[in-house]
């Protein structure tokens, strides 16, 4: 909501410089988007007259004109705007001068003519397209045909005063208006408010019944008048008029759709004027449309209607779809000479889904949704019919025609002092409130420290004690509120069982080198149903805005992998990255999907690049297995985890990829990218793990109970062999422990050769056994019978050969 | 000559072969062949038994004078010897300490959940709860709920991505509030939570708007909690976020849920109040929404307005950061460049 401040300063006397005034405004009471005047920036523009207006000998497109400024010299001037003419007011920025967007004009010559400064159109000295009169949008402006050559255009064009834009939260569509403004503006500065009321004039030989019967269900329409203004002259409005417009943000049409958006501005009450003649009958009815009727409106789009759309009906059917856009065939013209003038409260929520659904969301649209005076209908009518008339030239029948109207009283509303200051945490006195009710000029009724507040019509966002309780604190100012903290009963403050282990899986993963990356939750359908670890419906939305971003996910990898190829595409080729985060599993028949919290990694490239004291680190499948076991293991997960050779998930390695379970659960896998899917993303090697941490959640044990660290020495053997390639080490592993004996206590692998000194169908693994007894020191023939037992299962099993 | 003059004679030799030793191992040698059983002073005192009886022990102490100041003087040569030692190999050991040390891989945290760390570590401090809600969330708990029924006009503040009638992509982790409020038992105590996560718009991605970013809201539900209750706790994020000379103002505002409602600015940590680019020269940005918990959302819940009040807060972890960081596109955070990432690995 554009404010004029000299409309403003017409309703309420208040002298305050425009910026302190915006910065008291949104301390109090809503936003302010931006506080400007017109002429900032603008440098010698004046009124000139064109007293001779020649073609140019060398164009024919341009004229030659010589323009009066004021000044004893008249100014040669080359203009190439169609619509110059002798003997017209028009904008000359001088030689020297500056126009909009920080343009400066000299003196030159085109085509060989001298021209000194250039004759503006109202766009050129910073007017919005959109509030240009029609007629001069492609060309000069003409100003008043009394203004003086020479005087700076400021004046005559309304850009001499300082507009503060208002940005009205949904709550104060009250000040959706001139004088819901002045009310307010005069609260905060403790003023009186002067708001004329233009007295009208009706012509008593004629009566609306003459040319009228409305018919109006209060439920589509609470409030349904009209007036009927005749003999009018539909011509250009005066400029005091236009200006109020322009400033406002509106273009100006002609003295009738003026009126109507001047009330608009002015009380808030949107108006529709009607060409009456083009209406068929003498019976209008407000109601519902049927379905498949159709409105060409006046923007000459046919809409198709459906039964929630209230319209305005005649004889014939639809003239205008109510509160959003009127009908293209009964608008007001130059030749209409009786105007039907309507002013209605329609239903609000109807009203809503008829601007979305015809994407029709005007001012008049916005107000009816967000609420209008009840208690001004009927006033601004009357202002509006009157003010047709007297710019028209024409008189207002006698009487309003009524299909509905709606009684507009006072709303009472109680609230104790305590309760007041209970809730603000002042501590304020009686009078202190009274005078802040008063200033808002509410009725005010105390019974010891108890208020009735009763709030007019036009404060309609008040009904509760709640909304009483704000309009005291920001009255009073937010500043002077004191600054606590919540007193009362002690709580503990901590995390819960799956927030501490998703904060710990954070840590050890970044700790481990892999950086927090946080992916987009929608993605592509394809994306999101990759790399899946159950079986899953997708998730989609009903209206995607695009479509990279249509489904919710369900793996993380496809995010990550997104953003590997981010990286790689910008030369970054070394990428170690993970996610924790929900993914959408959704059943057959369930509309909501069930979310589970997912942990997953991906890298590619190098880990470690190589620096002048160690040799580089690629990214391999080990690496990254050793992430996932290192995370297992700090975690606490209980129970043994197995890695299982995975040839099954289509977007993976299918000889390089693992599952995890621990027992029968299975937790997730890891593993390298299917070659198909890197090329598809553009990206080397990368290898990537995905966990399903609400089940690990479940796997975490409270601490294990401390194991004494053994007195006695521990003894390790070496056994290396040669074995069938085919053979895995965990089921060697697996061997070695069933038949290590109650002493072995750690099997590690060190060693693994395959290659030119061992039979190609072989490879060597090398493995350290340590045996150590917690209560005395092992005796060498003991774990050399233990060790021997041990050598003798893996040649029985494997057919291995000890090297 | 006699055995006083021999001892003087081994006596000076010994000395200039222990002075001349240039390792452990000859010195080692020294003491064996001079000090040891087979070495002359011992075949000295042997001899002693050829000497008259008075002139014994002159003689005899007089060897062990020798004795001592040899074996003292290996003593020293050996210390000697090991000084040098360490010294030669310090010198040989010497590296330029001015090559770069060995890189450490670590990863970090995203620069989101650093701020929403902060936040979280802040209100835990002061006995909050962190709860969390889906995201994809019921219309009744997203905006019924939370004051916004169908139709109101206010809805038209948050565009929102529809699975079904029913089902949407949360807009505000505001319906995680509802969710609590309804299950909260107030015999044991106040209701003090803050519900993080992520929350979706349907807007079109650009530098300032993303359809996915992140939300921190936060409630309180007691029987004497105060709007000054509220200024305090936000003037303490503020502080914490933004540096401790951080300052404060509310300003009326609307949302459904809250009433009265303001909007949060904090003076510019940019330029104390002086006015720049990062506070379009007011001095002060908006930072956060909050208000006193609205009647109706209470009662909805099931909780007696009349007896129970409290206020809420959201903030966007988002835009603290790119405030924080002078971060200008808000898609930098869902890109996940390492090269963006890895910039921000300061924990201090
Ligand atoms: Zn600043």
């Amino acid at each position: 909501m554009k404010i004029s401040t000299k409309w403003l300063k017409d309703y309420v006397d208040i002298d305050i410089e425009p910026q302190v005034l915006a910065e008291k405004i949104e301390r109090t009471a809503v936003e302010v988007d931006e506080v400007y005047r017109l002429e900032k920036g603008l440098k010698k523009i004046v009124v000139g007259e064109t007293l001779k207006v020649e073609k140019h000998p060398n164009s024919d497109h341009l004229h030659v004109c010589q323009v009066n400024v004021g000044g004893d010299e008249l100014l040669q001037i080359v203009c190439g705007a169609p619509n110059i003419a002798a003997h017209k007011k028009v904008i000359v920025a001088l030689p020297n001068s500056r126009i909009a967007d920080n343009v400066k004009i000299k003196r030159g010559k085109m085509r060989g003519e001298v021209s000194e400064g250039m004759i503006c159109a109202l766009q050129e000295i910073g007017f919005a397209e959109n509030v240009v009169p029609k007629k001069f949008v492609d060309g000069i402006y003409f100003l008043p045909e009394d203004a003086e050559p020479g005087m700076p255009v400021y004046p005559y064009l309304g850009m001499d005063e300082n507009i503060i834009d208002l940005d009205v939260t949904p709550n104060r569509a009250d000040m959706l208006s001139m004088r819901g403004t002045a009310y307010e503006i005069a609260a905060i500065y403790n003023k009186k408010v002067t708001l004329p009321h233009l007295e009208i004039k009706e012509n008593q030989n004629d009566n609306v019944a003459n040319f009228l019967e409305i018919e109006a269900e209060p439920e589509l329409a609470s409030t349904y008048l009209m007036r009927i203004i005749k003999n009018v002259t539909v011509k250009e409005s005066p400029i005091w008029l236009q200006k109020r417009l322009w400033n406002a943000g509106i273009r100006p049409l002609n003295n009738v759709v003026d009126v109507t958006n001047y009330i608009l501005m002015d009380y808030g009450q949107p108006l529709h004027s009607f060409d009456y003649e083009k209406i068929s009958g003498k019976k209008i009815i407000v109601r519902l449309a049927q379905n498949d009727e159709v409105l060409t409106t006046i923007d000459e789009q046919e809409r198709k209607l459906d039964a929630h759309d209230i319209v305005i009906a005649d004889e014939d059917g639809p003239i205008a779809l109510a509160g959003t856009m009127g009908g293209q065939s009964t608008s007001v013209d130059e030749k209409t000479t009786t105007i039907a003038l309507e002013a209605a409260v329609f239903n609000s929520s109807l009203v809503r889904k008829t601007a979305r659904r015809h994407n029709l969301h005007s001012e008049a649209s916005m107000r009816f949704e967000r609420g209008i005076n009840r208690k001004t209908v009927v006033e601004a009518l009357n202002a509006a019919a009157q003010l047709i008339a007297d710019l028209g030239n024409g008189e207002v029948v006698s009487e309003i025609a009524k299909g509905a109207l709606e009684d507009a009283a006072p709303v009472e509303v109680s609230i104790s002092l305590d309760k007041i200051n209970n809730v603000l945490g002042t501590s304020l006195k009686v009078a202190d409130i009274e005078n802040i009710f008063v200033r808002l000029g509410f009725g005010v009724n105390i019974a010891n420290t108890m208020f009735t507040v009763s709030v007019p019509p036009r404060r309609w966002d008040i009904s509760i004690p709640a909304d009483l309780i704000e309009e005291v604190a920001r009255i009073y100012g937010y500043d002077k509120l004191p600054a606590t903290l919540p007193k009362g009963e002690l709580t503990p403050g901590h995390y819960n069982h799956s927030q501490n282990i998703i904060r710990a899986t954070r840590q050890l993963l970044e700790a481990a080198g892999l950086t927090q990356a946080i992916s987009y939750g929608l993605t592509t359908s394809e994306k999101a149903g990759r790399f899946l670890m159950q079986p899953s419906e997708s998730t989609q939305l009903k209206f995607p805005m695009s479509s990279d971003r249509t489904t919710a996910r369900m793996n993380l990898i496809s995010g990550l992998l997104d953003d590997i190829a981010y990286n790689v595409a910008r030369k970054v080729d070394n990428v170690a990255l993970y996610e924790q985060g929900r993914v959408f599993y959704r059943e057959v028949g369930n509309d909501r999907p069930v979310e589970v919290e997912h942990v997953a990694g991906a890298l590619t490239g190098l880990f470690k690049t190589a620096t002048w004291h160690e040799a580089k680190v690629p990214v391999d499948f080990f690496l990254t297995k050793g992430i996932v076991e290192h995370m297992l293991r700090s975690l606490g997960v209980t129970g043994r985890v197995k890695y299982v050779q995975a040839d099954g998930h289509e977007e993976m390695h299918p000889g390089r990829t693992a599952d995890i379970y621990v027992g029968a659960e299975f937790l997730g896998f890891v593993g390298e990218i299917h070659p198909n899917i890197c090329k598809e993303y553009h990206i080397s090697r990368t290898y990537v793990f995905e966990l399903d941490l609400g089940k690990i959640m479940g796997l975490v044990k409270n601490h294990a109970n401390y194991t004494p660290v053994s007195k006695y020495p521990a003894v390790t053997r070496d056994v290396a062999m040669a074995v069938d390639k085919s053979i895995k080490n965990s089921d060697i592993v697996a061997c070695i422990k069933e038949n290590g004996g109650k002493n072995l206590t750690k099997v590690e692998l060190f060693d693994v050769y395959e290659g030119e000194h061992i039979a190609t169908d072989l490879k060597s693994l090398a493995y350290k056994l340590t045996y150590q007894n917690k209560k005395a020191t092992l005796l060498d023939e003991d774990v050399t019978r233990d060790f021997d037992k041990v050598v003798d299962e893996l040649k029985e099993k494997f057919a291995a050969k000890i090297r | 000559m006699g055995l006083k003059d021999k001892l003087t004679e081994l006596k000076k030799n010994a000395l200039e072969e222990i002075n001349n030793a240039k390792d452990l191992k000859k010195i080692n040698d020294i003491r064996v062949n001079v000090l040891g059983k087979k070495g002359p002073i011992t075949e000295v005192l042997r001899g002693m038994r050829d000497l008259p009886k008075e002139e014994r022990p002159n003689v005899g102490s007089f060897a062990n004078k020798v004795r001592d100041e040899l074996s003292s003087a290996i003593s020293e040569r050996k210390e000697r010897i090991e000084i040098i030692k360490t010294s030669k190999r310090l010198e040989e050991e010497k590296i330029d300490v001015t090559l770069p040390g060995v890189p450490v891989k670590t990863g970090q945290p995203h620069i989101i959940m650093q701020v929403i760390d902060q936040i979280e570590k802040l209100f835990l401090g002061m006995g909050y709860q962190v709860v969390d809600g889906p995201e994809i969330e019921e219309d009744h708990y997203n905006f019924e709920m939370m004051n916004l029924p169908k139709d109101h006009p206010a809805r038209d503040m948050q565009d929102t991505f529809y699975i079904t009638d029913k089902f949407l992509m949360r807009t505000q982790t505001s319906p995680v509030q509802a969710r609590t409020m309804e299950k909260h038992d107030f015999s044991k105590g106040p209701l003090k939570m803050i519900s993080p996560g992520k929350v979706y718009r349907r807007d079109t991605d650009d530098a300032t708007h993303s359809h996915q970013f992140h939300q921190i809201e936060g409630l309180v539900i007691d029987k004497n909690i105060t709007m000054a209750d509220l200024k305090g706790t936000l003037q303490l994020i503020a502080r914490t976020v933004f540096g401790k000379e951080r300052e404060i103002r509310l300003r009326p505002s609307y949302f459904p849920f809250t009433e009265p409602s303001v909007e949060v600015d904090v003076s510019c940590f940019k330029c104390s109040g002086e006015g720049c680019s990062v506070c379009k020269h007011t001095g002060w940005i908006e930072v956060l929404g909050a208000g006193m918990v609205h009647p109706n959302v209470l009662k909805m819940s099931g909780i007696d307005a009349d007896v129970y009040g409290g206020f809420a807060f959201g903030l966007g972890p988002d835009r603290f950061a790119m405030l924080k960081y002078g971060v200008d596109d808000i898609r930098e955070f869902y890109l996940n460049d390492m090269r963006f990432l890895k910039q921000f690995s300061q924990r201090g």
